[in-house]
């Protein structure tokens, strides 16, 4: 038995092999990554989201599989920070198997990379994917004929619909690594890559002739890398590469590319056919509308109405917290709560920090659970619809001339628009900008005019008893948006943005994948904001046992003068530092208590959405951009806060509205 | 007929000054002449220039030298900024050397090389040969940038101009190569095109890279 035991044990071990997904965007890997290992993943339609490496494992036939989803990548040769992560992985950690997931509609588009994968020497399986789509355009497949000619097992699949997925797990268990494919280039061109292969002594994990085609190309990573490995041999590579990268200085790429293309017709002949009806495009026309800016602006302000206003606005920030917050919390959990604590805590600083005013349970923990998780779990859900349909793509190339002139381009969006749900969130995934300079420029608006959904919920609720007010306060955002985007792009050194985006077929949102991203963006909201709810109770009712909080309020009081605001109003923006939402908060109990007018109402709700982002989310920024650029931010926004605050009461006070 | 290059200089002001200023005829001063001038003599003795009060007047005989004079030198502009990328003034000092080099069937050649152009890099009409009066007569539409393009519209790739690497990778990873078939379904906001079954949407800048040949 024991024997035994010791011997499955080191079967397991050894049997734990690397799969790697590998293709273009929007191809359905992350689909098939959940659909083979069933863990929550982020899964998306918009190219670029995927930036961070999902690992999980699966078991077929009792083999243990380490499954690892690349980001998404057009060609082995990298440009963006994605593609060069997904490369990365490729070379540093030798896969037993990779499958090369495209979409059969563009399946002449997306086989180079299939060549360029096998050139590489590694393991391949074709899964052609999106099968059904390309059916109802009236494509026919013979999959057979193309596995004969390129060597490599090749699944048809449709992996949304869960079609296939047995024959890929079939695939990968019965692979066999000793069975290769080759082929090749023109005689030419296979002449210089063997002469630079053959210049090549150091082991690179990948077969020769491929590395000879990236240096050829004038990769800069893979000719370091090369450098570092070559030593002394690597002045007979440079030579050899010098001399080809001169000689055909005019069309090497291009002249790559044509090949592959070449090689590729020949592939797919006898493979393809167009027979049978299309079925009619609703979603093409669908799509017409939303990327015609007559229509296309109607329809967005359609989904903001009801997606952000109805939905997040009235479901979620209202009818939902009322529920939990007024219902729940305050008429039933709090008081029974703070009774027991009161009978049994026998130390006032230890009822403080749990049960009192600012208590860990009746503040922190009633904040996060009642308020902030209705509201932000319904923007999640509603984020997660409209990007699981492919709206974003469609949203970015209708935003991108205006985007533009703020110095970012129409890709930003997804970070902007996330904003509204968290800023902090939206702050990590600026990560997909590709130059430091629109990362930047998205951080700062970011901190400045986005106000997030806690927030957001509280001040529509305020202002919306003031008529004008809610004009006054978005029309003071949006400008200052502009204003302050167009500035920085006109102050900001660096290269100018470039637009490029698929815009990948309008889709009705599967629930599978809407809940699975909502998950687990609820699950990360959890683990990363959840604690700095508790820690901002413990600083608050530090603060007010020590007498700092009282001081700081104090502190602000001149600066409330000068805003004209009542002395009171320190207190929420003070706590608006803890959460933006509690400093919103704060101003709703004054506004009930009858302290404010409407002007005051106004230029209190302006400054507090653009003052001083959250601490998690000033936490955020000093780990993505530095304590420099951070710090910058910080300063800038405060500022800018004030003293939009100061100008817009002399304003409203001299020009009389909202009197 | 070749006339010397300073003759070409002043049938070329004297045409701007008469055909596209209105004017009807330039003054010594303008064309940077005097009385006696040699270059001016020849064109008298041609009988293409009448002078009068130190006012030069170009006479019907003249026109078709004149208007051939501003065509190449504009030719040239154009050759000079966008196949050999010389601007400003260096490329305008460059240009006034070439034109007198484009004699004898070569402005033609250079002509259907840039497409039949029909202005300057400085905006002003470029005046037709028979050439550009073949072309349209025959329908030729030659190569354009996307940006020509009108939704709806395709073509094939011929070719893509950026000089930016990183540029030009990203549009053949999106399969813009040469040869494939594209079309152009939406300029504005943004140029959405389609090839194959995919779509992609691209600003203007990298739109300008990408070169058709129109189908019709």
């Amino acid at each position: 038995m024991k024997c035994c035991a010791a011997e499955k044990e080191l079967t397991t071990e050894q049997a734990q092999k690397r799969i790697y997904l590998v293709g273009n965007p929007n191809v359905g890997k992350s689909v098939l990554f959940n659909a083979l290992t069933g863990a929550y993943t982020t899964v998306s339609n918009y190219p670029g989201t995927s930036v961070e490496v999902f690992r999980g494992s699966c078991e077929i036939h009792g083999v243990r599989y380490e499954v690892l989803d690349t980001p998404g990548m057009y060609s082995l040769l990298p440009i963006t920070e994605e593609e060069r992560v997904a490369r990365d992985m490729l070379l540093s950690e030798p896969p037993d198997l990779v499958l090369h997931v495209i979409d059969a509609r563009n399946i002449e588009r997306m086989l180079p990379m299939t060549l360029q994968l096998i050139e590489a020497g590694l393991p391949v399986v074709l899964v052609v994917n999106i099968l059904d789509e390309a059916e109802r355009l009236g494509l026919r497949f013979d999959l057979h004929v193309l596995e004969e000619k390129l060597g490599i097992p090749v699944v048809g699949a449709a992996v949304r619909r869960r079609r296939g997925l047995k024959e890929i797990r079939a695939a990968i268990v019965g692979f066999d690594p000793d069975e290769r494919a080759v082929f090749s280039y023109a005689a030419d061109l296979e002449k210089d890559i063997s002469r630079i292969a053959s210049c090549l002594t150091a082991d690179y994990g990948i077969d020769a002739r491929a590395i000879a085609l990236l240096l050829m190309q004038r990769d800069e990573q893979l000719t370091d890398l090369v450098r570092g490995r070559e030593g002394d041999q690597f002045a007979a590579v440079e030579a050899a590469i010098n001399e080809i990268a001169f000689d055909r200085r005019v069309d090497l790429h291009l002249r790559i590319s044509l090949e592959r293309k070449r090689v590729c017709k020949g592939v797919l002949e006898g493979v393809i056919r167009q027979d049978g009806q299309k079925a009619f495009d609703w979603s093409g026309r669908l799509s017409d509308l939303t990327m015609n800016p007559w229509t296309g602006i109607p329809i967005l302000l359609l989904v903001l109405y009801f997606g952000l206003y109805h939905f997040v606005g009235n479901f979620g920030a209202g009818t939902v917290v009322d529920f939990l917050e007024a219902g729940l919390f305050e008429e039933y959990i709090n008081p029974w709560f703070i009774e027991m604590c009161r009978n049994w805590l026998p130390w006032n600083w230890l009822f403080e920090l749990l049960a009192g005013e600012y208590g860990i349970f009746t503040l922190g923990v009633r904040y996060a659970v009642a308020i902030v998780l209705p509201i932000v779990g319904t923007f999640f859900v509603a984020f997660s619809l409209i990007e699981d349909s492919g709206y974003f793509p469609r949203l970015a190339m209708l935003v991108d001339r205006v985007f533009k002139q703020i110095g970012l381009n129409g890709r930003a969006v997804i970070p902007i628009v996330l904003g509204f749900g968290c800023d902090t969130m939206a702050t990590i995934v600026t990560r997909t900008l590709e130059t430091r300079r629109e990362r930047f420029i998205a951080t700062l608006l970011l901190a400045l005019a986005i106000p997030c959904s806690a927030q957001l919920g509280v001040i529509l609720g305020l202002l919306s008893a003031v008529p004008g007010a809610l004009l006054v306060w978005g029309g003071t955002m949006v400008g200052l948006f502009l204003f302050i985007g167009f500035l920085s792009a006109r102050l900001m050194p660096g290269e100018k943005p470039m637009f490029y985006m698929e815009i990948p077929p309008l889709r009705l949102p599967q629930p599978r994948n809407v809940i699975v991203k909502t998950l687990t963006r609820m699950q990360w909201y959890f683990l990363e904001i959840f604690p700095l709810f508790i820690i901002a109770s413990v600083l608050l009712v530090i603060g007010k046992l020590t007498g700092a909080l009282d001081a700081l309020v104090r502190g602000l009081r001149p600066v409330m003068e000068l805003l004209g605001l009542p002395a009171e109003a320190a207190a929420a923006f003070i706590f608006g530092f803890f959460r933006r939402d509690f400093g919103a908060a704060g101003l709703y109990d004054l506004q009930t208590g009858g302290l404010l007018s409407p002007v005051q109402l106004t230029v209190a709700a302006v400054t507090l959405t653009l003052f001083v982002p959250c601490v998690a989310q000033f936490l955020i920024m000093k780990k993505e951009r530095g304590w420099k650029a951070s710090l910058g931010i910080f300063l800038v926004v405060t500022l800018l806060a004030f003293g939009v605050g100061f100008s817009l009461n002399r304003l409203l006070l001299a020009v009389g509205v909202l009197a | 007929m070749n006339v010397s290059e300073k003759a070409e200089e002043i049938l070329e002001s004297l045409w701007i000054a008469t055909e596209e200023e209105g004017d009807n005829a330039a003054h010594f001063e303008r064309l940077g002449v005097q009385e006696g001038d040699e270059a001016l003599d020849e064109l008298k003795r041609l009988a293409w220039v009448e002078v009068k009060n130190e006012r030069v007047y170009l006479r019907p005989e003249g026109r078709d030298e004149a208007r051939m004079t501003v065509r190449r030198h504009r030719l040239a502009e154009r050759l000079m900024m966008d196949v050999l990328d010389l601007k400003g003034a260096d490329g305008d000092a460059r240009a006034c050397e070439f034109e007198h080099l484009l004699h004898r069937g070569v402005d033609t050649k250079l002509c259907t090389l840039l497409n039949h152009p029909t202005t300057c890099p400085h905006g002003k009409p470029i005046p037709p040969g028979t050439c550009c009066e073949q072309a349209r007569r025959e329908g030729a539409t030659g190569v354009v940038a996307l940006t020509e393009l009108k939704a709806g519209e395709q073509g094939e790739i011929a070719y893509l101009s950026t000089g930016n690497e990183k540029k030009m990778q990203k549009l053949m990873s999106m399969g813009v190569l040469p040869g494939n078939e594209i079309v152009l379904t939406r300029t504005f906001p943004s140029y959405v095109f389609k090839v194959g079954y995919s779509e992609f949407a691209v600003d203007v800048d990298l739109a300008k890279e990408i070169f058709i040949r129109r189908q019709n």
